[in-house]
């Protein structure tokens, strides 16, 4: 499998990283190498093997559904890039 | 008169409670070393008022003639990947810079209620991603560690937890935590000569730890011996109810159940550990150790991993994709860095804080983590290596059936100059190429120093267990530490 700069540029947008027409030419390289090595992994045989799913044997815990740490929001909003009103604010986002 | 600085955990500890020097005594040392060491820029931030508060707890808990806490007045650093409240916690990234956390993590709560104290916050690798401390925007940290005859080449400490080894080799620090994802406790340990053992996944809580791929990531301690250790992991282990996947066992009291005495177990060799092109150095060394361990009284095996070869691959698509994953918090929102030219919408102002906040080797890993977990190559890419992974730790639930641990290198190489590998990502990934399968199945495994190449830099040796058997890696641990009798150290130019 190899990856153009296409490709590239469409899982940067996808992963929401901005990257010039020459990031793309310089990754596309770089990423292609990896993943030529890491395609080594289809030829072991995996049939019949179940994909992990816990390193260690464990069971998630459940507990009660009651507010644990309320009451909290000037902490929560403590490191905002920009905070008004006791909300984050962001762009506007409806025209 | 003993300089204080070249004392370690344990006998910090014993000498603060027996008086025969006082916790301020000790936090002034090292506050001093730490402020005259920047050339190796271990730090991103110094802390000293933090360990002069814990000195002071203990001091006067002496005074008053109460029992102190287990570790007392002892400083240490603390590797910026774990939030602390109120002190800048960046992760070696651009895009927190001067996030102060409103919270402490649960590892670091842990040391600071057993009495230590913190000198500061140590440099890594970024997010935790590499294995030179290279991709720290704060710049790269610079080993203690030189060649021998004359020549001056920066060297690289390992990485991830590249400042925790750095600051430990250059008696700045006694003791460091560190962080473990697929060897960021052992390389970084073996490449300065110091010990370090990335426990069991689950035993010490990942909450407020930043995130890098969270079925692997694990906290552990680093120190300059074998108890030194296992104090601190008895500091920082234990239940963590914020952390879904930690284990809700007691803490063992792996201090004192140490022992040299291998007697009983077997120790097994892995032969697919003897990759092509390894020094015949480390090869020396790995025979070295297994000589040490015989003369412990332990029976020692060969054993096969067949599986061992697809283990980086596997590891350089699982730990991606949970980075990219848990990397996409970091939008600019609610904290961290905000890039936003005039006229930007909300979707360009993820993208630009995102470029402007990562660097290139994060940049690398979140594009290979979100390609492998596209439409279309989901199956193909990240259910086959998580397949790998099954196979990888049945690989070594079989090899539990012929052994009680496993004895190989640590890294393939003695450390590398700074600069040697960074252009080349997939060299770099190269070198965490023994510490992997133990991280992808979970298992504790510890760094030792064994010895020195023959330009006079540290090798180490590592152990692996069973799950949940730290006691049995610390005692081999500890054997091999009794028979190599490794007391190099840097000599200082910083």
């Amino acid at each position: 499998m190899s990856v153009d700069t296409a490709t590239v540029k469409k899982v940067a947008s996808l992963a929401r990283i901005a990257i010039s027409d020459a990031d793309a030419e310089r990754l596309a390289p770089e990423l292609n190498n990896i993943l030529g090595w890491i395609e080594q992994l289809g030829e072991v045989d995996t049939a019949n093997v179940d994909p992990m799913t816990a390193v260690i044997p464990n069971t998630l815990r459940l507990r009660a559904d009651v507010i644990t740490e309320g009451q909290q929001r000037d902490a929560v909003l403590q490191n905002a890039p920009q905070g008004e009103h006791g909300f984050f604010t962001v762009p506007k986002v409806v025209e | 008169m003993t300089d204080v600085t070249d004392l370690g955990i344990a006998q910090l500890r014993d000498g603060i409670r027996a008086g025969t020097f006082s916790a301020r005594e000790v936090a002034d040392a090292f506050i001093v070393k730490v402020s005259k060491a920047k050339a190796l820029n271990a730090f991103i931030v110094e802390t000293p008022d933090h360990a002069i508060a814990a000195a002071k707890d203990a001091d006067a808990a002496r005074a008053a003639g109460e029992t102190l806490k287990p570790l007392a007045g002892v400083p240490i650093g603390m590797k910026d990947l774990f939030a602390t409240k109120g002190v800048q916690t960046t992760a070696a990234s651009h895009m927190l810079e001067g996030f102060k956390p409103v919270y402490e993590s649960t590892v670091s709560q842990r040391l600071w209620d057993a009495g230590a104290g913190m000198l500061g916050k140590l440099n890594l690798d970024q997010f935790a991603m590499g294995s030179s401390n290279e991709t720290s925007y704060f710049g790269n940290v610079i080993s203690p560690w030189r060649r021998g005859g004359g020549d001056n080449a920066p060297l690289a400490p390992g990485g991830s937890s590249g400042g925790s080894s750095a600051a430990i080799a250059a008696r700045l620090v006694p003791g460091a935590t560190g962080t473990d994802t697929g060897g960021s406790i052992r390389q970084p340990a073996a490449f300065v000569g110091i010990s370090g053992i990335k426990p069991t996944y689950g035993r010490c809580s990942r909450w407020g730890v930043v995130a890098f791929a969270s079925s692997l990531d694990q906290a552990g301690p680093m120190a300059r011996s074998v108890q030194d250790c296992a104090i601190l992991l008895e500091n920082m282990a234990g239940f963590d109810p914020k952390d879904s996947t930690s284990l809700e066992l007691a803490v063992p009291k792996w201090e004192a159940g140490l022992s040299s005495s291998l007697r009983g177990k077997k120790i097994g060799i892995p032969k697919e550990y003897r990759v092509d092109g390894m020094p015949a150095e480390i090869e020396a060394l790995w025979q070295q150790g297994i000589d040490w361990v015989k003369d412990a009284g332990a029976e020692v095996v060969e054993v096969s991993l067949p599986h061992t070869k697809y283990a980086l691959p596997a590891y350089y698509i699982i730990a991606p994709a949970e980075a990219s994953s848990n990397l996409a918090r970091y939008d600019g929102v609610r904290y961290g860095l905000r890039e936003l030219a005039d006229g930007q919408n909300l979707q360009e102002m993820y993208a630009s804080t995102r470029a402007a906040g990562f660097g290139d080797e994060v940049k690398r890993r979140i594009l290979i983590g979100t390609y492998v977990l596209s439409a279309g190559f989901y199956d193909a890419y990240y259910t086959q290596a998580q397949k790998v992974r099954t196979l990888i730790a049945r690989d070594f639930d079989n090899a539990w059936m012929e052994c009680d641990l496993l004895l190989t290198p640590t890294a393939p190489s003695a450390a590398f100059a700074l600069g040697e590998k960074s252009a080349d990502p997939l060299a770099m990934y190269l070198n965490d190429v023994f510490t992997v399968p133990s991280s992808l199945a979970g298992l504790p495994a510890m760094s030792v120093p064994g010895g020195l190449d023959k330009a006079g830099l540290p090798l180490g040796l590592q152990i692996i267990g069973k799950p949940l058997d730290e006691q049995g890696v610390l005692n081999a641990g500890l054997a091999i530490e009794e028979r190599a009798g490794f007391t190099a150290r840097p000599e200082s130019w910083w």
